[in-house]
């Protein structure tokens, strides 16, 4: 029998939603243990970080990395993790494209600080304390992570092998990614471990009952038909332009997808993909007319696009948004 | 000279968190600080974006506990949209509630919290932890734990589409309405489920209440603290998950105050710790008084034990005895002993199971009535629930087009923060005598934040993550020992 891999789990800017899906195999990952030691798991191993700082570098065949790098610790554990890993995974939306949490990038770090430690109306805090990367306690000094002004999807700050998409990745994509793993049969690196084809070419909604979207609802608009189409029920679903393989889970919810996946393959920026392809099915005549006043009225019509085509990508997308407040 | 331990990260818990402990000339410790290095921003990030969105943006705040940000968004969706949920959708509502509690009070007690008591506390750190539990107890009741942990999950996809990160919550009510297939399915998992509450329960006693080296943990009274304690309950004062008001108790037991969670900020306050990203509340008529217990100090306890310290009793007939031996054990309630949690999370278990029972068979939760939409809009709303960890408080102000002007959240682990950050520096304070410290004795400090279950993600959801560090120094300051960094 062939020696046993050996596997890393580690969560830097996350949710711990990417620890469950790993649970979420239930009875298979009895089966990755008997293939595979893992020496580093914070949620649920006692490994502290200086047995990973001991380690040999390429000490770990894979690492499981998921969450993003918002302050100096995460990065330091991702430049420690990629030093010490054969082969470094981006696993979950997070790691992947920084996810819900990156549209904290519309915001600068230091008025996040002010909203949470001082403005609060819960907050009772007259001498405006704040959290310090270098504070003192009677005792002597102590430290904490400094904050940083962005979110950084992990191959921003690391080299990265492979991502896992998903928030967080379904059990059939994590579950096939580890027998690639144990078979030796990983695609060519930098690949997405996911299905190469959009959601909308594998979802079951198949009653098509419009030619074109009507006039743009919100889900608390409408009664939502669990059999049609969402765009043809005038809700926007992101489905179009996002990768398949989540299993559709949100859409057995009767919730329209809302691109956890990230772009589906051939699509650059997806949020930029699905604003053009709600001009082309909203009989937008003149799609070069995108930037122009049909592209206006249309963008009026949604409310919330950054939210709404950017919701998991933002970190990551072409255009950097940041509002100046 | 003063020497520094410091435990970084903490482990076996939800998100970051590093522990500094100091010492004095003599080895003993004079202070110790769990610290949480995180924060990730929601209440600022989720300014401008769609009301409808919020419950599945704050689920991101936490993937552990995604079902309690989820309807606390939703419950505070209902109130701004001024709409009460149809009955069906409140059953099913409550019924997902109980699918999460279930698979979270399992996690904990088998994954995070309970390797510490069926490995031993002292055991090689290899071993502490579920594939140790595994060797220990058996591949049979391995498989039970992950059915059972599996069963929880699979009601909240039923339910909700995705076991985590749910989308089945909208104003007025639901998504998507139960079929009879799917809840029959529901049915037999709730049943087996109340069996293997019932077996946990069992195993508590068997390994923990009758080991006279745990017992002298759990009933060392420098290891419990006096707090207040508070929880949502029904109408005749029982524990209750989803809904209800929410009633604090004092440190003799009886009742405070109890108020509708719309009234929140008349009653609890949050203070800033300048040596840690996450913030302590406390009872605003009590008065912040620093990290102390007692009647003086307006801290206040949450969470299993919170919940049933607050309560009465449970409102199914099988958790209502388990509630009673468990007071009846420790002849006093409340009960302060911070070790108590891991009980307390049972008997919630229970409970959970015994209530997802009810509800899968009641006649009703089938229904197709799953929205009310007829709204009558205001301009902001609070959703509270009781998420596995304690009180969580969502508070959101919406402009007329319904996106969010405003964001107020208070979590569990925050309302747990104080408590947790005490129980950490008299542990080790009780536990490290003369400068001897080892492994095994710094995991045992470090039970008495697990017992609580903390979760430093939802604590740290204002900006990144949170981690916990344990420093040991010198009180010169001069790091003594750093265990974990």
């Amino acid at each position: 029998m062939p020696d046993k891999l050996k596997f890393g789990f580690y969560w830097a800017a996350s949710c711990g939603g990417c620890e469950i899906a790993v649970l979420d195999t239930n009875e298979k990952i009895l089966d990755v243990l008997e293939r595979a030691d893992i020496l580093f798991w914070p949620v649920a191993m006692d490994t502290k970080y200086a047995q990973v700082r001991a380690m040999p570098d390429r000490h770990l065949d894979v690492c499981f990395f998921n969450g993003s790098v918002r302050n100096s610790e995460q990065e330091e554990l991702a430049h420690l993790l990629r030093r010490k890993s054969k082969v470094l995974v981006a696993f979950g939306s997070c790691a992947h494209h920084g996810c819900i949490p990156g549209l904290a990038n519309l915001y600068k770090g230091e008025q996040i600080l002010k909203r949470v430690y001082i403005e609060e109306p819960s907050v009772e805090n007259p001498a405006g304390a704040r959290p310090l990367a270098r504070g003192k306690v009677p005792e002597g000094d102590v430290t904490l992570p400094e904050f940083y002004d962005r979110v950084s999807p992990l191959d921003r700050v690391v080299d990265v092998d492979y991502y896992l998409p998903g928030c967080p990745p379904a059990v059939p994509r994590i579950i096939d990614a580890m027998t690639a793993i144990f078979e030796g049969s990983l695609p060519a690196k930098g690949s997405v471990l996911g299905p190469p084809k959009a959601l909308c070419d594998e979802c079951d909604r198949n009653r098509h009952v419009a030619k074109k979207m009507p006039d743009i609802k919100r889900v608390w608009e409408v009664q939502a038909d669990p059999g049609i189409c969402f765009l043809e029920q005038g809700i926007i679903c992101m489905g179009p332009v996002t990768r398949g393989g989540c299993g559709q889970r949100c859409i057995n919810g009767n919730w329209p997808c809302t691109g956890c996946m990230g772009p589906a393959p051939e699509v650059s920026d997806q949020g930029g993909k699905m604003i053009s392809a709600l001009a082309s099915i909203l009989r937008v005549d003149d799609e070069k007319d995108i930037t122009g006043p049909e592209a206006g009225k249309l963008l009026a019509q949604v409310k919330d696009p950054v939210g709404t085509f950017y919701m998991y990508g933002l970190a990551s997308a072409t255009i950097s948004w940041r509002r100046q407040r | 000279m003063s020497r520094r331990i410091t435990i970084d990260p903490i482990t076996r818990l939800e998100g970051h968190g590093k522990i500094e402990i100091f010492l004095d000339e003599k080895g003993n410790v004079e202070n110790a600080y769990l610290q949480v290095p995180e924060l990730r921003g929601f209440e600022q990030f989720c300014v401008g974006r769609k009301a409808e969105d919020m419950p599945q943006l704050t689920s991101r705040i936490c993937g552990v506990c995604p079902v309690a940000h989820h309807y606390a968004a939703v419950k505070a969706l209902d109130a701004a949209f001024g709409v009460q949920p149809t009955e069906t959708a409140r059953k099913l509502r409550e019924l997902i509630y109980c699918g999460y509690i279930i698979y979270d009070h399992i996690l904990h007690f088998y994954f995070l919290g309970g390797p510490d008591f069926v490995v031993g506390p002292d055991a090689p750190k290899e071993k502490r932890n579920i594939i140790g539990v595994i060797e220990k107890v058996g591949l049979d009741t391995a498989r039970e734990v992950i059915k059972h942990r599996a069963y929880g999950q699979r009601i909240t996809e039923i339910l909700g589409g995705k076991p985590t990160h749910p989308v089945s919550g909208v104003p007025g009510g639901q998504t998507k309405s139960l079929s009879e297939e799917r809840r029959k399915e529901i049915e037999t998992m709730a049943r087996s489920c109340v069996e293997f509450a019932k077996f946990s329960l069992q195993l508590f006693e068997d390994v923990v209440l009758k080991n006279p080296a745990y017992m002298a943990l759990v009933q060392n009274p420098k290891l419990g603290h006096s707090f207040y304690n508070m929880g949502m309950v029904d109408g005749e004062n029982r524990v209750s998950f989803y809904d209800g008001p929410v009633r604090v108790t004092d440190q003799q037991g009886s009742e405070f105050v109890k108020f509708e969670g719309r009234d929140y900020l008349n009653h609890i306050a949050e203070h800033v710790l300048d040596w840690s990203y996450v913030k302590a509340t406390y009872l605003k008529a009590v008065g912040y008084r620093g990290l102390a217990d007692g009647p003086d100090s307006g801290l206040y306890r949450v969470g299993p034990l919170g919940r049933l310290n607050a309560a009465d009793g449970m409102a199914t007939p099988g958790a209502d005895a388990a509630y009673r031996n468990l007071f009846d054990t420790f002849g006093t309630k409340p009960v302060n002993s911070t070790l108590a949690y891991h009980w307390a999370r049972l008997v919630e278990l229970l409970y959970a199971a015994e209530r997802a029972l009810e509800l899968a068979t009641d006649p009703g939760i089938t229904g197709t009535d799953i929205r009310n939409m007829k709204f009558d809009m205001k301009p902001e709303g609070v959703g509270v629930v009781e998420a596995a960890r304690g009180t969580l408080f969502h508070h959101y102000k919406l402009t007329e087009h319904r996106l969010i002007e405003r964001v107020n959240l208070i979590v569990a682990t925050t309302n747990n923060n104080g408590p947790i950050c005490i129980s950490v520096r008299e542990a080790a304070k009780t536990l490290i005598r003369n400068g001897k410290v080892d492994d095994g004795l710094l995991n045992t400090v470090e039970m008495f934040f697990r017992a609580y279950d903390p979760c430093m993600a939802c604590a740290s959801h204002a900006l990144g993550r949170p981690t916990v560090v344990i420093d040991v120094r010198r009180h010169d300051g001069e790091m003594v020992r750093q265990l974990a960094g």
